[in-house]
């Protein structure tokens, strides 16, 4: 077994992109993060700096501004890392469909690990589909 | 003593292996402590460990705009001041007659060396929220160490004049008379910003300069920072339990029980720190460079050493 991908998923440092939400994924991801919730069980923190991250958690359908800083941020992110998109918008562009501002969602700019639907998601599903994610990586990985 | 043997002292114990082991173990009980006082559940036994092997495994950026060299050499410094400043310590608890003389004041400057690769290593990185926290650092070095020395000093006094670690915690505690007590808090406080805890944490000030120094570092040179403040929280603990109070590890003749307390005393200091660092709020530079320049801590720390030499001119 990889334990490079055991201890990353032991211990996913998350780093919070908005690329242009309505800020409403912004404050369930944050409140996902508060003590009532207690995502450090899990070894989760958010980080302030993109090189600490193992996760960068993207809300928002990207906009046309945001698109080319996202793709930086990618690419300035330590391997390996995962990539989660955080609402409707980050996975379809929700509401913003046809607007003229945007580039496109998350998944058209870079790769993405797991998109979490909902507009916004509550707590307890980002949480979920963060978890969910883990297990993924820790179980292909046993038996890849 | 051969070579061989003081390579076994500082590669395993007391020095690197053991450390190590005890930093991960402190840095759980400071992430514990912390989540039970947010009323959390807090990471598991082994989350420091899984920490320290994830960010090994992580690619290292090297940032265009610095210093190579300095930018990966700054956290080995620090790790190797720590390591050292540990092996004597602990030399000095266990087998009392073992140190030089002077080694208490190689132990301070050993103990300034992690602030000091955090300063070359902040600058190096070429990034200018990084300097912008390793010139708080600075400030934060000027500041604390005044105080701090002059609270080194009572202990010396009350080991009449004696620089040997060995002597010091061998003479009756210090902390027995008023002058120790004040030159212990005075030192408990310095200790916090030396481990650069909040109140004392403007250098690395999460919410406004993310992690100020460290904010180039990535995978490797990031897990020895992180394992080297873990293991100054555990080393200045002790350190300060050995000179103010001590009986830390008692030589193995005297049994099971001294050796029991002395680490109930180093993990209450701990404790101390926790929840120090988890009700205050952040100070300001300034605000902490007065502090410590300022009547409370400073003046504090010259009326125990006044106090200290009248009680030994008696």
């Amino acid at each position: 077994m990889n334990l490079k991908l055991k201890a990353l998923c032991k211990s996913p440092w998350v780093f919070h992109v908005n690329t242009g939400a309505c800020n409403n994924c912004d404050i369930e991801l944050v409140d996902a993060l508060t003590p009532r919730f207690d995502v450090e069980r899990f070894g989760i923190l958010l980080v302030g700096s993109i090189r600490h991250a193992d996760g960068l958690v993207v809300t928002g359908g990207v906009t046309r501004q945001a698109a080319p800083r996202l793709r930086r941020l990618y690419e300035q992110t330590p391997k390996p890392f995962l990539v989660i998109a955080c609402g409707t918008c980050a996975c379809t562009k929700g509401i913003f469909h046809d607007g003229y501002h945007m580039a496109g969602p998350v998944d058209e700019i870079v790769p993405v690990d797991i998109y979490i639907p909902g507009c916004p998601p509550k707590p307890e599903a980002i949480i979920d589909g963060v978890v969910k994610l883990l297990r993924k990586v820790g179980q292909t990985n046993r038996e890849g | 003593m051969s070579a061989l043997w003081v390579l076994f002292l500082i590669v395993v114990f007391p020095g690197f292996a053991f450390t190590f082991l005890f930093a991960m173990f402190f840095a759980w009980i400071d992430r514990k402590v912390t989540a039970r006082v947010q009323w959390r559940v807090g990471p598991p036994f082994l989350q420091p460990l899984y920490d320290f092997v994830k960010l090994l495994g992580k690619e290292i950026v090297v940032p265009a705009g610095g210093s190579r060299v300095l930018f990966l050499f700054a956290p080995l410094l620090g790790l190797a001041a720590v390591t050292v400043a540990s092996t004597l310590v602990w030399q000095a608890n266990i087998w009392p007659r073992s140190g030089f003389a002077g080694d208490l004041i190689v132990v301070i400057y050993l103990l300034t060396i992690p602030s000091l690769s955090v300063i070359l290593g902040g600058f190096a990185s070429g990034n200018r929220v990084a300097s912008l926290g390793a010139s708080r650092e600075m400030k934060m070095i000027l500041s604390y160490e005044l105080p701090f020395i002059l609270a080194a000093i009572v202990p010396i006094i009350n080991a009449r004049g004696s620089i040997r670690l060995g002597d010091i915690a061998q003479t009756q505690p210090a902390v027995s008379h008023i002058s120790g007590i004040l030159a212990f808090i005075v030192a408990v406080i310095c200790m916090q910003a030396k481990l650069g805890l909040v109140p004392f944490d403007a250098a690395e000030a999460d919410t406004e300069l993310m992690s100020g120094p460290f904010v180039e570092y990535s995978g490797a040179p990031l897990a020895i920072i992180r394992l080297t403040r873990s293991m100054m929280l555990f080393v200045m603990p002790v350190f300060l339990v050995t000179i103010f109070w001590p009986g830390v590890a008692a030589p193995p003749q005297a049994g099971l029980l001294p050796a029991l307390l002395g680490s109930l005393k180093i993990v209450l200091l701990l404790v101390v720190v926790i929840l120090l660092r988890n009700t205050n709020p952040r100070l300001r530079i300034d605000q902490a460079v007065a502090f410590f320049w300022g009547p409370w801590v400073s003046g504090v720390a010259v009326l125990a050493v006044v106090l200290a030499l009248l009680r030994n001119a008696v």
